[in-house]
């Protein structure tokens, strides 16, 4: 019997691809190895290697087809022995169906290049734009993606500011390994647009040397597990020269990067270092949610005299935003935005955190409770006074966040309120956060392991006594 | 220091280096293989070719997620090493691991259902491709992290010093690896203690899109201890025999409480990094060109054939049985439960 080949997944968040190219004709002979056809992602061109050997028998699937669904048969390869006449046996299947249980290619928006499990279990929704001061009145709006946002700031910035430079692991020829850095080493060339070794210790601190002598470097951690690395350049040098010097020297300088669980990337490469930085005087510390967020705020980053940690994440860089049309929009460090006002209770959230938020105030809404979501947007120095001012308001706290609960930023968030709004509270504060394990690989305990909508919305039922 | 180590360390040897061709000189000897390990080395690269073009096949069907990094081109590596160590030495290397779990004598099932998360994995489906760990074949992981690997191995070194047990840690790591710092606070520690422990460096010629040429002003890796007095050589990583050869070689001079030693295996990878990597910062023609000339499972096979020391027919039945145990692994991986809920909260701390 034939054996199928089948559309394969060339990337976490593949559905579907274009067949581009046959590279091996019928009655081709094919071993395992060969490249037989190219295939399109979201993101590239990808070559498809046969597995077995043999004749290539029929192609199923012509090339030019568009939108070609993962697990497709595109293709029939006869075995030793077999011959044309062999196509119309029903054809063997390469491997028995997975298990129920298994996981599936998630379903998820085609354009999404970024890993996205998360993202599939958490549907956008449109987020309320509320009416923001930031953003003058009949400001036209562009939709773009995180990803975009955070490009065309830092190139803005280099245009702007020739001491700025960017420097990481591959963020120059490859263009970024999440394609970030896309085009800048095109427009500002190799001396502004540095790829380095994989030494980050040695290129965070390079980084904070520079800065001491009047350089405005960007450095990107591939994500933000690597910069562990680099952690006590971060927090020993840069973080307290300023202060240890009586002010003499300063560290203008952007670490940035993704942070957070992406998807089934398991327990070194998934976790969230929100509260880490958040910790440590003389950082400022930033998370942003939407694209605009992210271009203003990464624009008022690069601008400030001291060290920020700019925190991203990789499920968010695929998802579009509007974002206001403007020469120069940069927003302000250390202001939170309500997100979407409420009056029953007050959600707090930060980065993909507010992706919950968002989606559990639309279920509560759905069950008369209205949630007010405020998005910190900034970590350090934390607008606590929003957060409070609605807690006034509603009585009621739950905190959102992917990271770890014990210390976390929503630790920290329950005791302020406490401090400074105790006699408002009608209820204790709930904290909905990552579960208190390392991420494990397994579909269904990553499941497990990440906060859920669900969850946000329980908690804050509770804390109606709802 | 312990004790035990600096006793150890007091064994100075004045000869440097493993062979006579120490520190980079190019011609690594070449041990005739026996025609029963010759036959050995074949199966056994041909059985990680054969896993790691399922492994492929799999993540394409969606049943394996995230990152993972094929082995394919670098076979030769860690089984001609395999061949040299003795029972009982360890083994560490970072996420591209497969073969080296192979080659450690672990179960294809096994690995292969970690690779798809499911219960009976090595790691109980909580590590996957890149974290994977068999104590009882003396395999300390699979690491996510570039160069941790290397600091892990010289303190398993360490321990085999501490308690005077004869083994030799296989310390692996990448060309872009051998930039992290960590590295060379581990060759000062190593050498100065004379741990006995083996880095190998697989130089595939790139670390994700970074060609060595663009990473590192000294690009002959076997040179890379010299200032710690740490002798070093360049092996063609794709000739099994010649792994083997100079393996036995550092490994005895380790074993033998002369300390360290660097072997930079030249080496190839053929697919991209990870499984999403188109691979466009390098020629099709260069990889075309190492895989019909340098291929390290052709090599043998055209080797064992031409000098009739085997039979098409033989290694056909040795091509259908490796086929067969990969088939059945796979279909295990992909029918085996997932791990139960309760696993999420198990082995935290104990
Ligand atoms: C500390 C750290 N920095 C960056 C990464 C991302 N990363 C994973 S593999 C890799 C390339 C490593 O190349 P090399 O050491 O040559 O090994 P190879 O992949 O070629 O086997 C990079 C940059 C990481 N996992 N850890
Ligand atoms: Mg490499």
């Amino acid at each position: 019997m034939p054996i199928e080949v089948l559309m394969p997944a060339l990337s976490p968040t593949m559905e579907k691809g274009n067949l581009a190219k046959w590279v091996k004709n019928e009655g081709d002979k094919v071993k395992s190895g060969d490249v037989i056809a190219e295939i399109e992602t979201d993101k590239a061109t990808m070559e498809v290697e046969a597995v077995d050997e043999g004749t290539l028998g029929k192609i199923l699937v012509p090339a030019g087809t568009q939108d070609v669904a993962v697990n497709t048969p595109i293709a029939l390869i006869l075995v030793d022995g077999e011959s044309a006449k062999d196509l119309s046996a029903q054809p063997k299947a390469k491997l028995a169906p997975a298990p129920k249980s298994a996981p599936k290619p998630q379903p998820q928006p085609a354009k999404a290049p970024a890993p996205a499990a998360t993202i599939a279990a958490l549907p956008d929704v449109a987020v309320p734009e509320a009416p923001s001061e930031e953003v003058p009145a009949g400001t036209e709006m562009v939709t773009m993606t995180v990803r975009e946002a955070l490009r065309d700031a830092m190139a803005e910035e280099m245009r702007r500011d020739k001491d700025v430079f960017v420097i990481g692991e591959e963020v120059a020829e490859y263009q970024g390994a999440y394609k970030v850095t896309q085009g800048l080493l095109q427009e500002f060339g190799a001396k502004r647009v540095v790829d380095t070794p994989i030494t980050e210790h040695g290129f965070a601190g390079l980084g904070v040397g520079a800065a001491f002598a009047g350089l405005k470097p960007i450095v990107e951690f591939m994500t933000w597990n690597f910069a562990m690395q680099a952690i006590d350049q971060i927090v020993n040098s840069a973080a307290k020269t300023s202060y240890m010097s009586g002010g003499q020297v300063s560290c203008s300088i952007v670490f940035r990067g993704p942070n957070g669980p992406a998807a089934r990337v398991a327990a070194q490469h998934s976790q969230d270092y929100s509260a880490w930085f958040a910790h440590i005087p003389g950082l400022k510390v930033i998370a942003p949610y939407s694209a605009a967020d992210a271009k203003g705020l990464l624009k008022a980053a690069i601008r400030d005299p001291n060290p920020v940690i700019f925190l991203e994440n990789e499920i968010l860089y695929g998802k579009s935003f509007p974002v206001p049309k403007l020469d120069d929009f940069v927003l302000p460090i250390g202001k939170a935005r309500i997100a979407r006002a409420g009056k029953d209770v007050t959600l707090v959230g930060w980065s993909i955190g507010m992706n919950y938020a968002l989606q559990a105030a639309e279920e509560l809404a759905k069950n008369g409770i209205e949630a007010e979501v405020i998005d910190l947007r900034t970590l350090r120095p934390m607008d606590i006074e929003t957060v409070i001012a609605s807690v006034k308001k509603t009585a009621r706290c739950v905190t959102v966040s992917e990271g770890w609960p014990q210390s976390g930023i929503g630790a920290e968030i329950a005791s302020r309120i406490m401090e400074e709004a105790f006699d408002w509270l009608d209820a204790p504060i709930e904290r909905v956060t990552g579960k208190d394990v390392p991420m494990p690989y397994a579909a269904n305990l990553e499941k497990l392991a990440l906060p859920s909508v669900a969850e946000v919305v329980e908690a804050a039922r509770a804390v109606c006594y709802r | 220091m312990p004790v035990a180590a600096k006793s150890a360390a007091s064994e100075k040897s004045t000869a440097r280096g493993p062979g006579k061709d120490q520190a980079g000189a190019g011609a690594a000897a070449i041990s005739i293989l026996s025609r029963e390990d010759e036959i050995k080395a074949y199966r056994a690269m041909l059985l990680i070719r054969r896993f790691e073009e399922k492994a492929g096949q799999l993540y394409g069907m969606g049943l394996i997620g995230g990152f993972c990094h094929l082995y394919i081109g670098q076979e030769a590596v860690v089984i001609g090493m395999g061949m040299a160590i003795a029972e009982g030495d360890q083994v560490i290397t970072a996420y591209r691991d497969h073969g080296h779990m192979l080659a450690s004598g672990m179960d294809p099932k096994g690995v292969m259902a970690e690779l798809t998360g499911r219960r009976s994995g090595y790691s109980k489906g909580k590590g996957g491709s890149m974290h994977m760990f068999s104590t009882e074949k003396n395999f300390y992981g699979g690491h996510g992290i570039v160069g941790a690997q290397v600091s892990l191995g010289t303190g398993i070194a360490f321990a085999n010093c501490y308690r005077d047990n004869g083994r030799v840690c296989l310390t692996y790591f990448g060309d872009g690896a051998a930039n992290q710092g960590q590295v060379y606070e581990s060759f000062n520690m190593a050498e100065l203690w004379k741990l006995p422990v083996v880095y190998v460096i697989e130089n595939n010629k790139y670390a994700m899109g970074t060609s060595v040429d663009r990473s590192s002003a000294q690009t002959d890796f076997s040179k890379r201890g010299l200032s710690f007095n740490i002798p070093g050589e360049r092996v063609d990583g794709m000739d099994v025999r010649a792994v083997k050869a100079a393996g036995e070689k550092a490994v005895a001079f380790a074993r033998a409480g002369n300390g360290p030693c660097i072997l930079e295996m030249m080496t190839y990878r053929y697919r991209g990094h990870s499984m999403s990597d188109p691979a466009k910062y390098r020629p099709k023609d260069e990889v075309e060109k190492v895989r019909a000339e340098h291929d390290p499972i052709e090599m043998v096979r055209t080797r064992l054939i031409g000098e009739k020391r085997a039979s098409e027919d033989e290694l056909k039945k040795i091509d259908a049985e490796v086929r067969s145990i990969i088939n059945e692994a796979a279909d295990f991986a992909s029918h085996e439960p997932e791990p139960d809920p309760a696993e999420l909260y198990a082995d935290v701390t104990r």
